[in-house]
């Protein structure tokens, strides 16, 4: 470690500003401060002692949560994969597949917006800032297999920028920027983003899993397959025609964005978040209750209009991007609710939204996504309300004296 | 008696606390000095010159503002050097002993004269703006804290066992003082009875007088509380019963740094090194010497002097580790936390840890919510409020509780925080803006 930190001193001029180097003064520090943690002491007044925490320790911890739900979604591209082409393969051959499909997304998506984070600091004359290490891994786990990798690099862009930057970096959106990212994606190229050509890889990657599609392949989702369905019964199957069950679902096993399908892995992201205090058990549990009633509502009042209310419940938290947006996106706390009641009230209608959007809108089979987004919109307000709570007590106490 | 529960806060289990309480006697120091930004709120006006002589208890300078407000030399000597900063700001007048006894004696027929005269006054604290009072508005309460709940304090039991009849008269002449009550919180360990006490449950910031008036009784706008503690209760009932200041006091020598963790009385004032002297090495350069306690302390060198409430000094390491490498990853339980981030929690929380001074990352803008709110224990959203300081926003800021908050009040949560912001500063700033636009 000595000859890397004589190594950072000896080069560290250049990156000063009168340095040959100056433009990238930026990057230097954010390197220096992610290899080495800074040796700043406190101030002359102030708290002298400070906690361990910081935001590159919470950010490491929300991208290791990530981490089963990344693993099983490389298994389970690979998984679908060798289903669709009717071929039997080990357990390793199938994870190596997913993973050479699955790395380029992650490694364009990380590129694109850590280059943009960089310049951003770099202007600013600000550290580098740790958002996007999770947002840059979010991106690929919310997207179909299949999207082009320019898509998500324009996507990524836009999003960092006109989500992130213009309002001032991490800390400073108003909606989180890998929902901005799949937002893009959805409404500017709709066609490679739904229905059933998407979530399926289907074509050989770096020369791995060549083979023909079987008969009566499918690469519908089951949301997608719920969203068409007609008359009063739903029976919803995997891509070669087999029944699932809410066991396939609640492991994995279906198609669907790379990192949403497995609620079991999410489930262990969760508990990680949860035990480390990172995310909010709040927004989480009243997500989740929210998407339980909504969803019990509808399916009482299940209609063949409506085919995708035929779903139970308990399926329809574990279909789609539900589990995943209540875990990983309603809980991002720069573009969430900021006090403890407000929490609940903006978790519970995620929920909501999240299944009313799924059912009652046609045109989206999936409703995760928006109703995150529509509720970031509404954050603030829904803060503004709780703190003004607070405002009118004190108000009261003073008017009372 | 009132019992009141508290559940938000956190209590820093750090090493080198007080074990013995035996009290070590501090030689007479060749100087004492007096530092004018200990006194919030005053702008000091020189009543001696370099040169002078003074009488203990014999006013040095008072506020600009208002001349009955004094601050008192705590010996008898002549002031050797009133030493100047930027902008000729009285940074200390420093006064040297002659060995003289020579005490400023002080009429006690009206309290509030005797307080203002001889200094004492000058101790007190008033909500809003946690400057030292005005003498023209009456406190609608006041608010006595008998215990300290900072990290390594001195259980206070020992200062008050046997003074009852001082703290009665203290009580007595603060209680005329103030149209309301004056309202004693304790700890359920040293529970000292009066016609108001309340005892606090909870972990740190419990003992600060603030956090008590937050729930005994608010500070609404337009009212005015004072805030102080137990020891210059004892402090008031000396001045009431001998017509002097006892200008003595005990500081708690703390710290992993600290050899030998004592109690050693000295006078207000005295040279950090004569009181850590034989306790401290104060010449090893990674030793950070503390005036006060870690949260809401001074960094100060061997050379300088101690500073209000001269209670406590904390002697830790500077730098642990110097280049920790990849210091945010790391799975080691010595790194201390209180979140489970990092698996300092599996030693439980009754080990004491080892902290040193690093700010441990970086600034950032506030990404983590309610982080702060759970260490404080008030009806105050923080983080709305410290946005509402910030952007200096006047009716917010009235909205949301200025009026109620000191700084130290912030202090845990700035320990606490992940973006690393100087809560403090930015609410003494927020507070001494706002004074200046309403006052």
């Amino acid at each position: 470690m000595k000859a890397l930190r004589k190594f950072l001193d000896n080069i560290k001029p250049a990156f000063q500003p009168e340095g040959k180097l100056s433009k990238l003064q930026s990057v230097y520090d954010g390197f220096e401060s992610f290899l080495f943690t800074p040796n700043s002491t406190s101030g002359k007044t102030g708290a002298q002692i400070h906690d361990s925490i910081d935001l590159k320790r919470t950010m490491i911890i929300v991208v290791i949560a990530l981490i089963p739900a990344l693993l099983f979604g490389m298994y389970n591209v690979g998984y679908q994969h060798y289903l669709a082409i009717g071929q039997q393969t080990a357990f390793f051959d199938t994870f190596l597949y997913g993973l050479a499909a699955v790395l380029p997304s992650i490694v364009v998506s990380y590129a694109v917006g850590l280059g943009i984070e960089f310049t951003a600091a770099q202007i600013r004359g600000h550290e580098i800032n740790e958002g996007f290490l999770v947002s840059g891994l979010l991106i690929p786990l919310i997207c179909p297999i299949n999207t082009p990798l320019w898509m998500i690099a324009v996507a990524t862009a836009f999003a960092v920028i006109f989500a992130k930057e213009v309002f001032g970096g991490t800390g400073m959106n108003i909606f989180n920027v890998a929902l901005v990212t799949r937002a893009v994606l959805f409404f500017g190229y709709p066609s490679k983003m739904s229905g059933d050509a998407a979530f399926v890889s289907t074509d050989s990657v770096f020369g791995l899993g060549a083979g023909n599609l079987v008969d009566g392949y499918s690469g519908a989702t089951p949301l997608g397959q719920a969203a068409t369905n007609v008359g009063d019964t739903l029976s919803l199957t995997n891509i070669v025609g087999e029944p699932i069950s809410t066991l396939d679902a609640f492991l994995g096993l279906i198609p669907g964005s790379v990192g949403e399908t497995s609620t079991l892995c999410i489930l262990i992201g969760a508990a990680i978040l949860l035990f480390t205090g990172i995310a909010s058990w709040r927004i989480m549990l009243s997500v989740f209750a929210g998407g339980l009633v909504m969803s019990s509502v509808a399916y009482f009042f299940a209609t063949p209009a409506f085919p995708t209310s035929f779903i139970a419940p308990i399926d329809q938290l574990c279909y789609g991007g539900f589990a995943f947006a209540a875990v990983f996106m309603a809980t991002d706390p720069v573009t969430g609710a900021r006090t403890d009641l407000g929490k609940f009230i903006y978790g519970f209608l995620i929920g909501v939204f999240a299944i009313l959007i799924r059912i009652y809108n046609g045109g989206y089979p999936e409703g995760a996504m928006l109703a995150v987004l529509l509720m970031n919109a509404f954050a603030p307000t829904i803060d503004y309300c709780v703190v003004n709570a607070n405002i009118k007590r004190r108000l009261k106490r003073a008017k009372a004296q | 008696m009132n019992i009141i529960k508290l559940k938000k806060g956190y209590n820093l289990n750090l090493k080198g606390g007080i074990s013995d309480t035996s009290i070590v006697n501090a030689p007479m120091a060749q100087t004492y000095a007096i530092v004018p930004d200990d006194f919030n709120g005053i702008v000091p006006r020189l009543e001696k010159k370099e040169g002078d002589h003074v009488a203990a208890g014999e006013p040095i300078y008072h506020d600009k503002a208002c001349e009955a407000i004094k601050v008192c030399s705590p010996v008898c000597g002549t002031v050797k050097e009133v030493r100047r900063g930027e902008r000729r700001k009285i940074e200390a007048i420093v006064i040297e002993p002659d060995g003289g006894t020579e005490t400023a004696k002080i009429s006690t027929a009206d309290v509030k004269e005797a307080l203002l005269q001889s200094g004492i006054w000058a101790m007190l604290r008033q909500r809003p703006y946690d400057v030292v009072p005005s003498p023209d508005a009456t406190p609608r309460d006041i608010f006595v804290t008998c215990f300290d709940s900072a990290p390594l304090a001195a259980d206070w039991k020992l200062f008050t066992d046997g003074k009852a009849d001082l703290i009665k008269k203290g009580l007595a002449a603060l209680k005329s003082l103030t149209s309301g009550n004056v309202y004693l919180g304790c700890s359920a360990s040293n529970v000292i009875e009066w016609d108001n006490t309340v005892v606090f449950e909870g972990p740190h910031p419990a003992g600060n007088a603030g956090i008590q008036a937050a729930n005994i009784k608010p500070v609404n706008k337009g009212e005015v509380v004072w805030t102080t503690d137990i020891l210059t209760v004892i402090r008031i009932g000396g001045l009431v019963a001998n017509g002097t200041v006892d200008f003595s006091t005990v500081v708690a020598v703390t710290g992993e740094k600290a050899s030998k963790p004592q109690l050693v009385k000295c006078i207000i004032g005295a040279p950090v090194a004569s009181v850590v002297a034989g306790a401290v090495d104060a010449s090893d350069a990674n030793t950070r010497i503390i005036s006060g306690n870690v949260l809401t302390g001074t960094h100060v060198a061997a050379t300088d002097y101690i500073r209000a409430p001269y209670r406590q000094i904390t002697a830790i390491p500077n730098i642990a580790v110097e280049d920790e490498f990849m210091g945010w990853a790391s799975v080691s339980p010595k790194k201390f936390s209180i979140y489970r981030s990092f698996t300092s929690w599996l030693f439980g929380k009754g080990k004491a840890a080892s902290f040193d001074a690093k700010i441990n990352g970086g600034e950032r803008a506030i990404v983590m919510a309610g982080e702060y709110d759970r260490m404080i224990p008030m009806d105050i959203y923080a983080e709305f409020l410290l946005k509402a300081i910030i952007t200096f926003d006047i009716e917010k800021m009235e909205q949301l509780g200025i009026y109620e908050v000191a700084p130290e009040d912030f202090a845990l949560a700035e320990y606490a925080d992940t973006s690393k912001l100087e809560l403090q500063r930015i609410v003494r700033d927020g507070l001494n803006r706002l004074r200046a636009e309403m006052c």
